[in-house]
């Protein structure tokens, strides 16, 4: 009501309204990509890495919104979910699924596996109330640990996965041999000049960004909002904030489990052991990148900010080492950019404190 | 009758949730030890008294922090950072021996203030969520650091050419000023060291110079430290005879511990004075018998300086309750509102305690550098945050509660802990190679699991509070 009262678009308010950081972060992606241009780089072609980049994290920033929204925070424990999907692509080849099936086997199992661990993980975060952020990122690298023991012990014999002398399972495994590698991103694949725009990943990250725009219209994604910005006043209301808190950290938990299927076969490689430990993190910061809070995320904040954070971390290393002569600042700049993006959010967040 | 029984099952129900951790790490050690074929008392002894005064200080100073309400100070890496910058022109100067290490602790200790500083600012912007600050803000310094190591020291601070700690460049054959600090240096030999021994011109370096101050056998040591711990027991019950302010305990359990430490005493005289057994033969009676080995025979020395910081540290920390400031800190950690309301300036404590918890840091960082001998430059602070916090923990500390017995006790247990998952490893899974993935499972999960026991505990607690009243 208030809205319409009001005479005219007011574009001080409305600027005043918009978050600052996907104009910083998006501003300061842009000069760096100017300068590569002075400096004759072949600036296409880090779009076009940035664009590739974008589309494998897709679904990792995606399984930031749920778990936001519902009040736990930033889903720090990704790698629960990350080790779920790691566990289906790694079933799926030992099962002899090659190509597209592979994907969508591994996609299923990884699914089941992102439900229940999601499950688990969504008791455990109803359970510490108030402090789950610290706790989710403990309980990730405790999970990625136990897999080690899992992928070391795991009596899979397939010659894909094992090495050729010695227990468990590869670092690295390679899935050429499969022919999954780039399954997703050579469907309906452009290619103009130097820019490659990796189409089919593109559109299942749109798909599954409009699946949890459409959730979180209806009922139960609306309450999950609800709960998310004032358990009270939900409690009060009569919805159920724990059961609404397990949903929604069960649809994070899976997003990051088929997230990580679409990342392997862009990438090329399902990787095990470590990798799962630092993923985390960037999904955080690409998520707060475009726009959302601790408390508040949208799915249009995912999609600004996967794009503008990755293709900053995807130039900002090459363009560096060109300027500095070879020094290779790629860790630590990531590191820097990353973290005081996640800093600054851990600032904003209101209510704490005894 | 019934009562007390009860009264006995829920001390003993209270007992074993409180200290679930310690419980299961006690298991898990008795475990390991006995599926490691090749340990013996004295080599795990070793192992774990080593690793003690390494990390000693490095655990103390997450108490204070948790003191005043901040958690586990997980920052504590900053304090790391500011050490290893302290390092880096002493060893680049070459500067050795124990003026060098003085001189690390000295130029530590104003960075260190700086960090702890800028620490407790955040913590102050974040609060109700200092834990996760705190991980983040140790990656965040990280990559400042990593700036600084890799490009301001060569690109902006000049540098000589050649110099061995730094990444060497050549132009047109001849060696240039580089750019950036090497992966890994060292911290230079200790003048007692073979090689510097051999080497009439050699530079003393910073490795080991407070280890090798004065060093002693651990059977003597132990001698002096159990006789020390039975004249204060008994001093404080004559004290507390007269005195009676001080609390009196029952004659079992006084007796109990004087029996206990007694017994210590005689068994390190027996390891120091006849470490390989004797035998007594009495003639006169035709008969005697055999004194065994003792189980310390053949352990390495103590390194008593080391011990004497950190037990000097740990008198410090208990003191420290007893001022007025950590009687400050106390407040502003049971309740920041009722503290302001008591005119506490929460803000200043909160960053004083974060400031003190940084500067041990940083000089518990040197003493663990000094002992291991070389810094992995880019590395060696990252699971300093980690590994002291899960020690604390594992000694039954939470994140509202941590005093020095267990700093002591969680050093003790998470080290020998490290020393047997191998054992753990092969037992389990029939597999030594799980031996890193379980030391570092029970490093993530005893921290995961403490810290959401104690918010579910103080959960609950709250919640049968709103339905009393």
């Amino acid at each position: 009501m208030e809205e319409t009262a009001k005479s005219g678009f007011d574009i001080k308010e409305f600027i005043k309204g918009l978050p600052p950081a996907p104009f910083i972060i998006g501003g300061f992606w842009v000069i760096v990509l100017i300068v590569a241009a002075i400096i004759d780089m072949p600036w296409i072609w880090l779009i076009s890495d940035s664009l590739q980049r974008a589309a494998i994290w897709g679904m990792l920033t995606l399984a930031m919104v749920p778990s936001i929204q519902s009040g736990t925070g930033p889903n720090f424990a990704l790698p629960i979910g990350l080790c779920g999907g790691m566990f289906a692509m790694v079933a799926a080849i030992q099962f002899g699924f090659a190509g597209v099936y592979l994907l969508l086997v591994a996609a299923g199992i990884a699914l089941v596996m992102g439900i229940i661990m999601g499950y688990l993980y969504g008791v455990l975060m109803n359970a510490v109330k108030g402090s789950e952020m610290a706790i989710a990122t403990y309980t990730g690298f405790a999970v990625t640990t136990v897999f080690f023991i899992v992928w070391l012990t795991v009596p899979f014999d397939n010659p894909f996965l094992g090495w050729f002398l010695g227990e468990g399972l590869r670092n690295t495994i390679a899935l050429d041999a499969v022919a999954a590698s780039q399954v997703l991103d050579d469907f309906l694949k452009i290619e103009l000049g130097r820019l490659t725009i990796p189409t089919g990943t593109i559109l299942v990250f749109l798909a599954f960004c409009t699946l949890i725009w459409l959730f979180f219209r209806s009922k139960t994604g609306i309450a999950i909002s609800a709960v998310g910005a004032n358990p009270m006043f939900a409690r009060a209301a009569g919805l159920n904030v724990d059961r609404s808190r397990i949903i929604a950290n069960v649809i994070s938990t899976s997003l990051a489990s088929v997230g990580v299927v679409v990342y392997a076969q862009s990438f090329g490689f399902v990787q095990l052991y470590d990798f799962p430990l630092w993923m985390a993190f960037p999904a955080v910061a690409a998520v707060l990148v475009g726009g959302a809070t601790a408390q508040r995320a949208k799915v249009i904040h995912v999609i600004i900010g996967v794009v503008l954070f990755q293709g900053l971390l995807t130039t900002v290393p090459p363009v560096f080492s060109q300027l500095l002569a070879g020094a290779d600042m790629t860790d630590a700049a990531r590191m820097v950019i990353q973290n005081a993006i996640i800093l600054y959010a851990l600032t904003k967040i209101t209510g704490g404190g005894k | 009758m019934i009562d007390s029984r009860n009264d006995f099952a829920s001390k003993a129900r209270a007992f074993l949730t409180n200290n679930v951790v310690t419980i299961v790490f006690v298991i898990f050690v008795v475990a390991g030890y006995f599926s490691s074929p090749g340990i013996s008392v004295s080599g795990l002894l070793d192992e774990v008294l080593s690793r003690f005064f390494r990390n000693g200080l490095l655990v103390l100073a997450l108490i204070i922090p948790v003191m005043a309400g901040l958690g586990l100070n997980f920052g504590i890496v900053v304090g790391a950072l500011a050490a290893v910058l302290a390092i880096i022109p002493v060893r680049y100067f070459g500067i050795g021996g124990m003026g060098g290490l003085m001189l690390c602790f000295l130029i530590a200790l104003p960075i260190a203030l700086l960090f702890g500083w800028l620490t407790g600012k955040l913590y102050n912007k974040t609060r109700g969520q200092e834990m996760i600050a705190g991980i983040i803000v140790g990656f965040f310094a990280e990559g400042l650091f990593l700036i600084f190591v890799l490009f301001v020291i060569g690109g902006i601070i000049p540098v000589a050419a050649g110099h061995p700690m730094i990444i060497p460049r050549t132009l047109d054959g001849e060696a240039v000023p580089g750019v950036g600090i090497r992966a890994a240096f060292d911290m230079g030999a200790h003048p007692t060291h073979p090689v510097a021994m051999r080497n009439p011109d050699h530079v003393p370096g910073l490795s080991n110079s407070m280890d090798f101050l004065w060093q002693m056998d651990f059977t003597l040591a132990l001698f002096i430290m159990a006789i020390g711990v039975v004249a204060f027991l008994v001093i404080r019950r004559i004290m507390a005879g007269k005195n009676k302010a001080i609390k009196k305990s029952s004659k079992l359990v006084f007796g109990l511990k004087c029996g206990f430490w007694g017994f210590v005493a005689l068994l390190a005289l027996h390891g120091f004075l006849m470490p390989n057994g004797m035998i007594f033969w009495f003639p006169a009676i035709g008969s005697g018998f055999q004194l065994p080995v003792s189980p310390f025979a053949g352990m390495r020395m103590i390194p008593v300086v080391t011990g004497l910081v950190i037990l000097a540290f740990c008198l410090f920390t208990m003191y420290f309750t007893k001022t007025k400031l950590g009687q400050d800190c106390r407040s502003v950690g049971q309740n920041q509102q009722i503290a302001n309301a008591s005119g506490i300036n929460v803000d200043r404590t909160r960053i004083i305690a974060t400031m003190i918890s940084t500067v041990l840091g940083a000089w518990g960082m040197i003493i663990f550098l000094q002992n291991m001998g070389t810094v992995s430059t880019y590395t060696a602070h990252r699971q300093i945050g980690m590994f002291s916090v899960a020690a604390l923990l594992v000694g039954g500390a939470t994140a509202a509660k941590a005093g020095v017995k267990n700093a002591v006790l969680g050093l003790l247990l998470f080290h020998a802990m490290f020393v047997v998952s191998p054992g753990v490893g092969r037992l389990i899974f029939g597999n030594e190679l799980v031996a890193e993935a379980t030391r570092n499972f029970m490093t993530y999960g005893v921290i995961g699991l403490s810290l959401g026991l104690h918010v579910w505990k103080t959960r609950k607690a709250a919640e049968r509070e709103l339905r009393l009243d």
